[in-house]
Formats: structure tokens, sequence, C-alpha cells
């Protein structure tokens, strides 16, 4: 799969000197071998190779979509019709959706192939994927000179590790606080979050409805604007869906950035922020100047009160969206000695700590008496938030920054102090909060050895732009890196 | 603010979270550490701001009054941990 | 405005004052929910109306059905209430068994209607007006069974998701009367919307009734709410007893405890809900999958226009329009069907005749019956075409009613049954003066007695020859050659 692209990939599909079958039989190898990066909850590689033989057929009588045999992950959060969905929750043990998602029902019909359900942190609560009933995912990178297991990020972290490791061509993933765009970062892969209401939330699993928002993980630019094509679009089953058509977010690659203005804020620079990170922006800065854009200084003076804002609003929908897991219509169930009893059982051992604290806090700031302090006050630091950039969008038209404060640090590194956690998402919050797009880029190693991304960040609705500045990075960055593949040694 | 266990057993059972006695104490902290931590908020000045209400700006949009959807209750039951006679079941409850 | 101390009811330590407030469930007249598209049909196989929206699966969303803010929208105009053009859905968050997703999804801050008011008709034919706090969306939750099996619930979420208003009033009633009172005008309103069908049997309206009792002029008293009562005369039955027992007990030196308590229809008696006991905290927010409900003002206004006659207006008409008393307008009002049938009967007749006919007879009849009006073996143009002959004398008024009975056994119209019985009126002259010289000639004795001055006997001479005349005599012909005769 080495090498492999999704862009490649079409285009020796479309010549014919390779079909889908092939592209997915070595696909699954991959997957299987990849097994010691814990990365998929479920492989299906049958379903894949059926769908492969689809993609074939339809291939030759013409009707081949945009990603026709192309081999994907889906994070398990997606749900996917008779195939197991967990969420990486053991409260959803055995749940077989009669349904498709619509995001990945949209990738279906563009031919896209499934070769599994990826791991995640538990209902996409946390940025390491360790909080997984099913086990934390070790990202396929290491420390130089250093075998220590590392996180992938999280939460979709399982998509990450599938591209970066090299089995799928594309993974899906979603973002509520940063989980596309932080392991895009950790794992050397392109991740974009797109404007919430470009992708459908219908059949996904909700963690926080206000910010939740579906986009695909990849290996480059370009592979993720044909991807996000395929996954965006208006639909009617969810009402915070936009109904504007989705554009060529390809035609949009390899203009000049002539005319661009790229705004740098300030404010995205935290303590102990090692100098590498503000090192490799300043690099960024510098390759757009040498691309043609102009450089603005902005302010976005809210940003540090983001992170506090998000673990109010976060947790408080999830409290209330996570209250239909309660043992009566699937999943798991937990007898006890009455209905209240059995809720409470079935609820303690059904979710995993983390999922549990993040309930209790949601449940908390929307407690009576609580509402005002905290939810409400929350609101109303969000719509300064969105002002702050709104403002900024009048002076620029897309906002350069770090994807995270750091790189991929080791397994257990952080699971004590959940708000040490937390700060991971200090740079990729703020863009769930106000509703943009972002998109991490991988653009250098860290003396570490393992990658960093920069993060655009746009005005909604324009994710070309985030594509067009992202691949100039990429280009400029010539970003190659990839891990050793320790795990086929592993097996 | 700070959370005393009590607190914490009415909030668990509030979210219906089975929590040991013992566990108690360690969640109070944890909560604690949260919320000291959000508790930043405390100095923004809000006065005259509105609360965010929605992500995008577009209008509630209204479906027709069909019915496009039902005669599935094999589908809506078939995941249940304990389904009889197409009803799903809880243990009994006492009104 | 009427006494309130009519309305006092006597307790040992003086006279009390009940104080009443309704929350009114009403299910919308929608084919499919609120937030799915699964139909709302009463009655289905358990589970068979069930969206997996309905079900709370995971990442399934609610998408507004419009003809129910359409509907709500109108009672709101209907109840001359206040339309919020901005209003927002909010999550009501508890955890039960009938409720999937651990939530319902309402309104709470910003309900899409607030203030409006509501006229209770009384039986003493006085009127007052009630308070209308607000009328808000939301869903209804499925239904539990307890009773299939000795240690289970059974869950059937058809119900699940289907749209209703709760409409709340405010604590301005006063006795069970009224509170009946209260729940008639209001379905009558919503049925002659078509908003809700008004049938309480079926569940489609059910009424939470919060009940106090106070000294006269003293505050509120604590409250009890009583849940989910599903008749007027339930509602009345419990208004009766909550409010003996919450004066019984503070008359006994005890205090009331504000809780939700269930009518037992079966004993007649209210009783503490078990289930209900915990202390809820609701953690309302506004729901992050739904945006704000913004309404168009031109369109509210559309609605408005095309409201129907409501009956408050209908019975205004009808005592101005046709004459009729305040009593009977009330009572041909009270059903949009009873007062299109009355207009249709009226239609060129005398109305205060046909008002009289069908609150009276035809009523009867019609509710001894069981039947609706619409599958009432008496249409409007068989009630029309018999009280015609009546008015123009084929028959007498009295006649009338035995052509009427045989009308109903029969179903044949009433010239068919005039026919078949032979019961025309009988108007030519001779054959009166025929039948009045023998009964004048028969009873000699009782003339003599009335040419000296005893005029009452007149009545007994008519009764005579129409009895000799098997009814039959035009009584104005009959009266006007009597007298004739009878002159010395
Ligand atoms: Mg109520
Ligand atoms: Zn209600």
């Amino acid at each position: 799969m080495d090498g492999f692209t999704i862009a490649g990939a079409r285009d020796r599909l479309t010549k014919g000197d390779l079909s889908a079958r092939e592209l997915t039989q070595t696909a699954i190898k991959a997957m299987e071998a990849a097994r010691p990066l814990n990365a998929m909850i479920t492989e299906t590689a049958d379903k894949a190779l059926d769908m492969a033989d689809a993609a074939d057929a339809r291939r030759k009588s013409g009707e081949a979509g945009l990603l026709n045999g192309i081999p994907l992950a889906i994070k398990d959060l997606f749900c996917t019709e008779g195939v197991l969905t967990t969420a990486a929750s053991h409260i959803l043990d055995g749940f077989h959706p009669p349904y498709e998602s619509t995001v990945t029902a949209n990738l279906w019909k563009a031919g896209a192939v499934m070769l599994g359900k990826a791991n995640l942190d538990e209902f996409a609560m946390g940025s390491s994927n360790e909080t997984s009933f099913y086990g934390p995912v070790k990202s396929p990178w290491r420390r130089r000179d250093d075998n220590a297991g590392l996180v992938p990020g999280g939460s979709s972290g399982g998509s990450a590790a599938a591209v970066a490791s090299g089995f799928a061509l594309g993974a899906t993933g979603t973002d509520t606080g940063g989980s596309i765009r932080q392991p895009a970062g950790f794992t050397g892969i392109v991740g974009i979050k797109p404007t919430y209401g470009r992708c459908s939330r219908w059949g996904i699993v909700a963690f926080a409805s206000s910010l939740d928002q579906a986009g695909p993980m990849t290996r480059t630019v370009r592979d993720a604007a044909i991807m996000l094509r395929a996954m965006a679009g208006f639909d009617a089953k969810d009402s915070t869906s936009v109904e504007a058509p989705v554009p060529d977010y390809e035609a949009a690659l390899g203009q000049s950035l002539k005319g661009l203005r790229i705004g740098i804020p300030k404010e995205y620079r935290v303590d102990n922020m090692p100098a590498e990170i503000e090192t490799l922006w300043q690099q960024g800065i510098a390759w757009l100047r040498d691309a043609g854009a102009e450089i603005v200084d902005i302010t976005l003076p809210h940003t540090k009160y983001a992170l506090p804002t998000y673990y109010i609003v976060a947790p408080a929908e999830a409290s209330s969206n996570l209250a239909r897991y309660d043992g009566v219509r699937f999943g798991l169930r937990v007898p006890g000695k009455d209905l209240t009893d059995t809720y409470e059982r079935t609820r303690a051992e059904g979710f995993g700590a983390e999922v549990r604290r993040r309930i209790m806090v949601g449940t908390y700031v929307l407690s009576a008496g609580y509402y005002d302090a905290y939810y409400l006050k929350a609101q109303k630091v969000r719509t300064l938030i969105l002002r702050d950039f709104e403002e900024a969008f009048g002076k620029v038209d897309a906002i350069l920054t770090p994807t995270a404060p750091s790189t991929a640090f080791a397994v257990g590194a952080k699971t004590n102090d959940p708000v040490e956690m937390y700060l991971n998402d200090v740079f990729t919050v703020p863009v769930n909060l106000a509703g943009l797009p972002g998109m991490s880029v991988p653009a250098g190693l860290g003396s570490d050895g393992l990658p960093l991304g920069l993060q655009l960040i746009g005005k909604a609705f324009d994710e070309s732009t985030l594509f067009r500045v992202g691949e100039a990075i990429e280009r400029a960055a010539n970003f190659t890196a990839r891990p050793e593949k320790w795990w086929e040694a592993a097996r | 603010m700070s959370l005393d266990n009590a607190t914490v057993a009415k909030i668990a059972r509030l979210a219906r979270l089975r929590i040991d006695e013992a566990a108690l104490a360690p969640m109070a902290k944890e909560l604690n550490g949260i919320l000291d931590f959000v508790a930043q908020l405390e100095q923004v000045d809000v006065t005259g701001v509105a609360p965010m209400t929605s992500t995008v700006a577009m209008k509630l949009r209204w479906r027709a009054d069909e019915v496009t959807d039902g005669g599935n209750a094999e589908k809506v039951t078939q995941n249940a941990p304990n389904a009889e006679s197409g009803f799903f079941t809880v243990p009994k409850v006492i009104e | 405005m009427t006494d309130p101390a009519k309305n006092y009811v006597e307790g040992a330590t003086g006279p009390w004052e009940i104080v009443i407030g309704m929350e009114v469930h009403a299910q919308l007249q929608s084919q499919s929910k609120l937030f799915s598209g699964a139909s709302t049909t009463f009655g289905a196989e358990p589970n068979s109306q069930v969206s997996f929206v309905d079900a709370a699966f995971p990442g399934m969303l609610p998408v507004i059905n419009g003809k129910c803010i359409e509907l709500a929208v109108r009672t709101g105009l209907g109840l001359k209430a206040e339309i919020n053009l901005h209003s927002v859905f909010d999550r009501k968050n508890y955890f039960y068994p009938d409720l999937p997703s651990g939530y319902q999804i309402s309104q709470f801050l910003q309900p899409v209607v607030g203030k409006g008011k509501l006229v209770i008709d009384l039986p003493d034919g006085s009127a007052r007006e009630v308070g209308i706090t607000r009328l808000h969306l939301e869903q209804d939750a499925g239904k539990s069974l307890h009773d299939q099996s000795p240690n289970l619930t059974f869950i059937d979420l058809n119900r699940s998701g289907v749209a209703l208003m709760e409409i709340v009033s405010e604590p301005d009633l006063r006795s069970a009367e009224e509170a009946g009172a209260y729940l008639k005008k209001l379905r009558a309103i919503v049925r002659y919307l078509g908003t809700c069908d008004g049938n309480m049997e079926e569940g489609s309206m059910r009424a939470d009734v919060n009940v106090s009792v106070r000294k006269p002029g003293q505050p509120f008293g604590t409250r009890c709410e009583i849940k989910n009562v599903n008749s007027i005369r339930f509602v009345q039955q419990a208004v009766e007893y909550e409010s003996r027992r919450q004066i019984d007990i503070i008359e006994g030196g005890g205090k009331i405890s504000q809780e939700t308590r269930l009518f037992d229809t079966g004993k007649g008696v209210t009783r503490s809900m078990r289930s209900k006991e915990e202390a809820h905290d609701y953690r309302y927010f506004p729901d992050p999958d739904l945006l704000p409900l913004e309404l168009d003002a031109a369109w509210v206004e559309e609605l408005r226009r095309n409201l129907p006659e409501l009956p408050d207006d209908k019975k205004a008409r009808f005592i101005s329009q046709y004459g009729l008393s305040p009593y009977d307008a009330g009572v041909l009002v009270a059903e949009q069907e009873s007062a299109h049938f009355f207009e249709t009967v009226a239609k060129g007749r005398d109305a205060k005749m046909v008002s009289n006919w069908i609150t009276g007879d035809f009523f009867a009849a019609l509710n001894k019956s069981g039947q609706s009006l619409q599958d009432f073996v008496i249409d409007a143009e068989k009630l029309g075409g018999l009280l015609d002959v009546i008015a123009d004398g084929t028959v007498s008024n009295s006649l009338g009613k035995q052509v009427f009975a045989a009308m109903l056994e029969s179903g044949k119209d009433a010239m068919a049954v005039i026919d078949e019985k032979g019961l025309r009126q009988v108007t030519d002259t001779g054959a009166i003066d025929k039948a009045i010289d023998a009964i004048l000639a028969a009873n000699a004795d009782k003339l003599a007695e009335y040419r000296s001055g005893k005029d009452k006997l007149f009545g007994f001479f008519v009764g005579q020859v129409m009895k000799a005349m098997g009814g039959k005599a035009n009584p104005a012909a009959l009266n006007d050659l009597l007298r004739k005769k009878l002159a010395p």
C-alpha cells in the first residue's frame, strides 16, 4: 500500500492497470499485518471484497463514482447497517444498526470500499485514543531511538493509525474539539473538519451535537479534497445540515496564493509550548509568504477561554445525548434489583471512566442553580469567540496556527490528569465552538522525530481556500517521512 | 464552588450512574479539578452578550406532514437486550 | 363577574376556596410525529409506528413537522393568544423507560404561544374568562404497560414522539364545575379549529389538574398535581375528592406536601404516585439538534384570517341572528357539527322552532341512539321536512312528535309516515263542524253549564272533538269553529 494515495489509486483504477479487488486485497493484508496497532475494532474483509467486486463491475459499466474501489477505514462512531457499531464503548455491546449513516452512505454511493470500523476514544471523548473499551490504539510512529508506545492522538486515533500506517487510503473521522486535526497532526497525515453543517450528522453516534462534525483523514491534501466532496452534502434528515452546494474542492488545488491574506493570531502560544512548534509555525508563515500570500497579524482575544467553554458545553450536551444508553432498546444491560438499579448498573459498567466523568460534569453544569453560571455563561462566551473570528475574517481569508501544542506523547503519560489531557485541544477547540472549517497539514518533524502539523482555519463554508492554502504548505514542506513498520515485526 | 461527596452522589443519581461510596471522594476531586479549570470563565464580561443558539446561521427547516417511517417493529426491537411479544421490557415499574 | 362566594365549600372551620389550574396535553391532528415520519394512528401493533428517531437509536436526529407548528399556532390564535415569532425547543432530561432518549423535546423558557384567554360557560348561563398562561409544543412519551407480566413492565413506543400541545391555564378556576367547563370549552375550540380531535378515551386530550385550597382572601395554598386525568367527569371527581382531602388535612392540623398524584378512576380517589416521588431536576437546555423556531409574521396573519368562526362568536351570532336564548345557543354551538346542523335546518325556517326541536326531542333521541350526528337516521333534510309539515299545518306540533317517533323507527321521511298512518291534519271545516255538533249533542248538560258561565269547559270540548277526530283536527280551525258554535 505504500506510495498509494486516493488520487494515485484512482488514476490507476481508471486506467485499468489495477482492479479494486487487487487494491482491496492488498489493503486487507496490510490491515491484518497492522493488528498490533489495534487501529480497528471490527475488520470487514469479506464485505470489503464484495464491495470491491461491485466497484469493479461498476467501473466496467461506466458508472464509477468519485471513490470507486478506494478502501477506507470508518471510525466506529458511524452507524453502518448490519455491521457492529460500538463507539468504542462497552455499553453498545452487540449493537448492529439497522441503518447506514448519511456520510458513509454517501461514500458507498461514490464507490468506496469499507475495510472495517476504526478504533476511537469511547464516544469520541479523549485526545489520545486511550479511553476505548477495546484498548488503546498505538501510533505507528515511534520517537527516534525509542521504542516506547505513543498515542496516535484522539479521538479519531484508529482512523489516523489506519491511514498513517498505510493500510487505508483514507478514513472517516469526527471532530468535536480537535478529534480529526490533532490525531492527523500527531501521525503526519491530513485531516479536515469541515464547516459545521457541511457533513450530515445523521447516523453518527452523537457526542456534543453543536460541535460534532465528520471529515476525512488522508495522506494528502488532494485526497482530503476528493474524499470530503464525496462525504459532504445537504441532508434533510439533519436539521443542522446546510443546503449549500458542495464545490469540487480538487479544482481549488494548485492555484496561486497571490492576493490571499493569511492571519496569524498572537494568542496561539501557550506556556511550555516547545520552541520547535513556534519555529515550525514561523516556517509555515515563510512558506505562505513565499507562495505569494500576504501575512497579517490578527487577534483572537477570547482564545484562552475556548477550552473552559468547551469543557462546559461539550459535557453538557453529552450528558443529555448519552442518556439514551439505558439498556432498554440496544446494547448492554446489567440487571439490577429494580429499574433504577438496572439503569445505574448498566451505565456505570457500560461507560468508561472518562465518559462517566464527562456525564457527571455535564449533569452538574445543567443542574438547577448552576445552569446560568456554567452553561449559559459558556454559550455567551461562545458568541464572543465567534465574534473574534468574524472580525478577523473581515481582514483575512484564512488563519494559520499550530495544530497542537506538542508532538505525540507516550501511552499513559497524561491519563491521570484530565485537565492536562484537555490542554491538547487548546488550538483546535475554538474552531468547533465557532463552527468553522479547520485543517491540519503535516509540516515537519520535531526533534524527537515525530510529525508536527499546522492548522488552517477558514471562513464558514470556505473549505476550498483551506485546500488551496493547505496544498501550498504541503508542497513547501515536502513531508515525506513515514513511520517504520515495526508492527510487521511485532506480529 | 467545590463539590462535596453528597453532591457528587446526587449528580450520579440524576445521571443514573451507580457510584460506590469509596469512589465518591476521588470523583469529587476530579470534578473539582475540572470545575476549577472552567472557573476561568468568571473573568469574562458577557454583559449584553446573547448566548449562541446555533452553530449555523440558518432557519429551522420544516418537514411535510407525511408518513415516511415506521412499520419496522422487528427492526426496532431486534437489538433489545430483552423484548417480548413486540414490546421492550424492563423490570416492573410501580406507579 | 360571578360571586366567588358561591363556589366556597364548607369545612369544619368555615368556608374554603378551591383553586385550580390546568395543564392540558392535546394531541395534534397530524399524520406523522412531531420529529419523525412515523404514523400517529391509534391502536396499532406494538412498536409498529416507531421510527429509529422515536426509539432514540444512536445517531438519530429530529426534523420538525411543519403541520404541527401550524396547528399549534392556529390553536394559539383560537385562544386569542400572543404568538411568539421566535421560540426555542429545549430538552427536558429525565430517565423513564417510555422516554427513549432520556429527554423530552419540549419548550421551556420560550414557548411558541404566550398569554391568551378562554371563556367558560357555566350551567347557570353565566360566562367567565380564564387566563391561558402559554401553549407549547412537545413530544409525547411511549406507553408503559404494567399489567402484562408479574415482574416486567412492557414498553410500546407507538406514542413516543407524537406531537402534543401543552396548554397551561392560570390558576383561575374555582370549582369542579368550572374545571369541567374549562375542559369542555377547550375541547370545543380545538375541535372547531381541527387541531385536536379531543378524543379523551383514546388519550388525545389529557389534563394535569393542579389543586390547592385556601381560606377566602388568603394567598394560594400548596398545590398537588393530579396527572393525566382522561375525562371531564373524572376531572370533576378528582377536584371534588382532592379539595376535600386537602381541607381535611389542613383542618386536622396537617400540612399539604406538594406532590404528584394519580386519580384512581375505580375508587374515585387520588393517591400519591410513588414513581414520581423523587425530586426532579430536569436540566432544561436548548436542544442542539434543532435551531430556534422562527415564524413569519405574514404567515401568522394568514392563519389568523383563515380561522373558522369559534364557539363564542358563533353563540353570539346565534343569539342575535336567530333570536335564540343564550342557553340554547350554547347547547347548539358546543359541537361544530350540531351548530352546522342547526343552521342547515334553520335555513328558510323558523329558527326558534328549529332550535326547540333540535335541543329537545331531536337531541334526546340522538343521545339515546348513541350515534353520531352524521350517522343518525334523521338527517337535516328529514328533520326539515317534518318541521315544514308542522309549520304548514299538515300536522299539529303534537302530532309532529308522533311522526318524529315513527320516522326514528322507519327512517322514512315525514310525509311518507303521515300518509302511511293517515295522520294528515283535517282542515276541512265541514268535517270539524260535524264532529263539533256530535259532541255538543252528546253533552247537552255540559253545554248548559258552559252557557251559564263556566268558561273553563271550552277546553273540555276541544279535547273531546280532537279525540273524536283522532287528533287530526287543525287546532286553529277547531278553536275558531267551536267558539262560533258556543256563542249564545
Ligand atoms: Mg404537567
Ligand atoms: Zn407536558
